[in-house]
């Protein structure tokens, strides 16, 4: 009645794979771009099972820095996204009315 | 962190319903996240998966990732997201269909492989008795599996957060350092996607030999040879002054 | 200090900061975020370069009063302080030529860095041969080469890109700081000694290099292409990060030499080594863009502005091949059986389908995109080689494309002004005769691509081939020589339609560009090709030597 650390890394592999899927099927640049931040917190999850596996700190400051970075993507990628939406409602009237609703 | 999860860390029954409940809510909304047409009930998965994630961290001894993920994640990633969403108003896009015929099913079968593989090779030596973290078989040696040590002696020693803090600036000092130029580099891509409102005419070196702009790019309105005047400093000031925040929000 | 020291648990060491290897990255981040004040400050410019001043003073009293530094550093920060403020008063009307002006400085300022390390180093100086700073800095031969070769293409860019930009209308004033801190990106992934610096680095450069590549806001083309890359760029850093997590798994170390030797203990599970191995593979396989990871490339050299592709494929390139060389040939010689196959077969498709895909392209800039493709693929020849000459081979062939790849976008920058589009190869009917000394240059970077004797693609080839034979791998020799006669069609393709097609009317009337700085970077790129092609010994020797990995 206890869990084999093991456990831990196939879900985080089954996170990971979903987000790469996804990353695939989906059309929505919006939702890739969240099947991305899924994956990398999948590896996040990886990186604190192995810390605990290895009884060493380092796998967490790793996540840590896993995080920082993931936000500084965000942050450009939806800047980008934001352009480019608005790039094409000015470009593409017929866009216009789906994009005011 | 509730008593549960404080039973839960030290493994046993605990740990294993939390895994179960926690990871099943995980699992499900991952594939909600894939699998919504709506990318606001998309990105709603997400916060759903983070928060479930959050737990695992606390189960996991990973006790200030559980927070961070909590605040920097679900807190501010995912508010990004869905005021991104809420502003371009793209949430009523039907984004499941495919671009190319069979993608999904090849999607899915690449999916499939993938988690097989990925599954196999990770967990494989992780499954045995002394891969039980903390457990008496891990730490004595005995029983089958890579044994699991657990953080338990390292937590108690420093502390989670303060162990964390000694390992920031010792022996990631120059990593954490280097962050900087990433977040940096973050804030000035904000204000160069993000700016709504730009002068043309200080896309222009003032004094230098220029060919006129082309027909249709919106910048030919302006002369170019007009040079810098007050106001136009004054505005590019204003915007650099409230630098941060406004990139921030502008995303 | 000492009291915070005894504050510190056992076992808890503040490490000791190797100012000196650092450096470069210190160079050019500062000055990025100088150019960047510069740029914001508006009217104040000059107050705000006083501000500089005072800082630069600061830190100059700061390293001068313990003793430490030597009197030669103090003496350079305080020049730095004069020289950024004397330029501020002379150009403060023009930001844009002094933020210009300051990053050519910078890059200057970076090369000279790297001679001193390379001499101090050569010396048993204070550069050591091993990783520093708790681990995580390897200043070595391939750091420095790479330092080298950045801070060069830093400089050739900045010149191929002023009156670019200012035509288009996308001169901002973000432009250089961004390029100042893509370089020290590049620099900080080139002297990376942990794989976590490894992914910081990449991530640095790239993040930067996504902005740049949108930085032509209201063009859809650089818009989609810039998401395009962001998005893929992530997805690969995904791959790459789990990668490095079933490494620190396995071995419980993210430094490569440790994690290296460590992976090659037969009691390591093999699973994770093989799965850590594979997915490291996919995720630097995306950064240098090996076929079938390549797709992002044409796209993302076909729409960023001509002169940030340019930037891309010399500057990127090099970088990237250095975190892959040091991970993988440096780390993990021992697991060679398991990956040296792999990227063999990468490096035979990327050649062939690279070569096959830029014949069937019209547009320029696209040809040339995967063109970089099978260039790719002919550096990763030297890197499956597993050797010293393997590893010099692949530095000097990415100096080689570097210095090609800068000459041929930058005729590129040239042409595009020209005619405000982008260049087609019907666009280049007759400019032999039109602009003789500009066709005559392209001419020379597409033979030297093709690898003609007589320029420095032939003897980066040569190298190449060299390293292979020696290697045994034959038959990869082979293939990058199908590969270039495949390559050579479309090179001499648009070399007749420059030469031997005659000018269209709609060409006739538009002006040749008078002589500018794109037109000096490319001179510069040209006397090198054929400066490098006619004297290589010195270089490929530096090269060789620069083949050394930090423990």
């Amino acid at each position: 009645m206890s869990v084999p650390a093991g456990y831990y890394l196939i879900l985080a592999a089954a996170l990971f794979s979903i987000g790469a899927v996804g990353v695939l099927i989906r059309r929505s640049v919006i939702v890739m771009f969240m099947c991305v931040e899924l994956m990398l917190n999948s590896v996040n999850l990886t990186l604190v099972t192995f810390a605990r596996i290895n009884a060493s700190l380092d796998g967490q400051v790793l996540a840590f820095f896993v995080i920082v970075v993931a936000a500084a993507e965000v942050t450009v990628g939806l800047a980008l996204i934001v352009n480019l939406f608005r790039l094409r409602a000015s470009t593409d009237a017929d866009q216009v009315g789906a994009l005011r609703a | 962190m509730t008593p549960v999860l404080a039973q839960a860390t030290e493994g046993g029954a605990a740990e294993l319903w939390t895994f179960i409940i926690v990871g099943a809510v995980a699992l499900g909304s991952a594939f909600g996240l894939i699998l919504m047409r709506n990318a606001v009930h998309a990105a709603l998965m997400l916060v759903l998966n983070f928060l479930a994630i959050a737990v695992l961290y606390a189960v996991l001894q990973a006790q200030f990732l559980a927070v961070i993920q909590l605040i920097v994640y679900a807190g501010a990633i995912v508010v990004l997201f869905l005021f991104v969403l809420m502003l371009l108003g793209v949430s009523r896009e039907d984004s499941l269909t495919a671009r190319v015929p069979g993608q999904k099913t090849m999607a899915s079968v690449l999916g499939v492989l993938l988690f097989v593989s990925l599954a196999a090779a990770t967990a494989g030596p992780f499954l045995g008795d002394a891969s039980v973290c903390g457990s008496e078989e891990a730490l004595t040696g005995t029983g089958d599996g890579v044994p699991c040590l657990g953080l338990a002696a390292v937590n108690a020693a420093e502390g989670n957060l303060r162990g964390l803090g000694f390992l920031l600036f010792t022996d990631y000092v120059w990593a954490f350092e280097v962050t900087a130029v990433l977040l940096v580099i973050a804030a000035i891509g904000a204000i160069v996607l993000g700016r709504r409102q730009e002068d043309p005419s200080e896309l222009v070196e003032p004094g230098s030999t220029v060919l006129p702009a082309r027909r249709g790019s919106g910048s030919a309105a302006t002369e170019p040879g007009a040079g810098p005047t007050d106001a136009d400093e004054g505005a590019a000031t204003e915007t650099s002054e409230a630098t941060p925040s406004e990139g921030e929000e502008r995303t | 200090m000492s009291a915070l020291a005894q504050q510190l648990p056992a076992g808890v060491e503040i490490p000791e900061i190797p100012w000196a290897a650092i450096s470069p990255e210190l160079t050019l981040f500062g000055a990025g975020i100088l150019v960047l004040l510069l740029d914001t400050a508006g009217e104040r410019r000059r107050s705000a370069s006083a501000i500089a001043l005072v800082a630069l003073l600061g830190i100059a009293a700061l390293a001068a009063i313990p003793g430490e530094a030597a009197p030669v550093v103090v003496a350079l920060l305080i020049g730095a302080g004069v020289v950024q403020l004397a330029l501020t008063l002379w150009l403060h009307t023009r930001p844009r030529l002094l933020g210009a002006v300051l990053t050519v400085l910078a890059f200057a300022a970076t090369i000279g860095i790297a001679a001193w390390q390379y001499q101090a180093a050569a010396n048993g100086g204070p550069v050591a041969t091993e990783s520093l700073l708790a681990d995580m800095v390897a200043v070595d031969g391939v750091a420095l080469f790479t330092r080298f070769v950045v801070a060069g293409a830093g400089i050739i860019t900045v010149l191929l890109g002023f009156a670019y930009l200012q035509d288009r209308r996308i001169h901002r004033g973000e432009y250089y700081p961004l390029l100042l801190l893509t370089a020290t990106g590049m620099t900080l992934l080139a002297s990376a000694a942990d794989l976590l610096m490894v992914f910081l680095g990449i991530e640095i450069l790239s993040l930067a290099l996504y902005v740049m590549s949108g930085i032509a806001r209201r063009d859809m083309a650089s818009q989609e292409s810039a998401f395009k890359y962001l998005l893929l760029g992530a997805f690969s850093s995904a791959f790459l990060l789990y990668g490095i997590a079933l490494v620190y798994g396995a071995t419980g170390t993210t430094h490569i030499a440790t994690a290296g030797a460590e992976l090659a203990d037969p009691a390591t599970p093999a699973g994770l080594v093989f799965a850590g191995i594979a997915l490291m593979l996919v995720g630097f396989a995306f950064k240098v863009a090996l076929v079938p990871f390549h797709m992002w490339t044409p796209d993302v050299y076909q729409g960023a502005p001509t002169p940030v592709t340019a930037f891309m494929a010399a500057a990127t390139k090099v970088a990237a091949f250095a975190a892959f060389l040091r991970v993988f040939t440096g780390g993990m010689e021992q697991l060679a059986w398991i990956w040296v196959p792999a990227v063999s077969v990468l490096a035979a498709v990327t050649m062939i389908v690279g070569a096959v895909l830029a014949v069937v392209q019209d547009d320029l800039k696209r040809m040339l995109g995967y063109s970089a493709v099978a260039h790719a693929g002919y550096a990763a020849i030297g890197l499956v080689a597993v050797s010293d000459i393997g590893t010099g081979a692949t530095l000097f062939y990415l100096l080689a494309y570097a210095v090609m790849s800068l000459g041929s976008f930058g005729i590129l920058t040239i042409l595009e002004r020209r005619q405000r589009k982008a260049i087609a190869i019907a666009d280049l009917r007759g400019l032999g005769q039109r602009a003789p000394a500009l066709a005559a240059m392209f001419a020379l970077f597409l033979l030297s691509l093709a690898g003609i004797p007589g320029t420095v693609g032939f003897i980066a080839k040569f190298g190449i081939v060299r390293a292979a034979v020696d290697a045994g791998l034959v038959w990869l020799a082979v293939v990058l020589v199908v590969s270039s006669v495949i390559a050579a069609y479309f090179y001499i393709r648009v070399i007749v339609a420059m030469f031997m097609d005659e000018e269209p009317a709609h060409l006739a009337d538009l002006p040749v560009p008078p002589a500018s700085a794109a037109s000096t970077g490319v001179s510069v790129a040209a006397v090198a090709v054929i400066a490098l092609g006619v004297l290589p010994p010195a270089v490929i020797d530096l090269a060789e030597r620069a083949a050394t990995f930090a423990g």
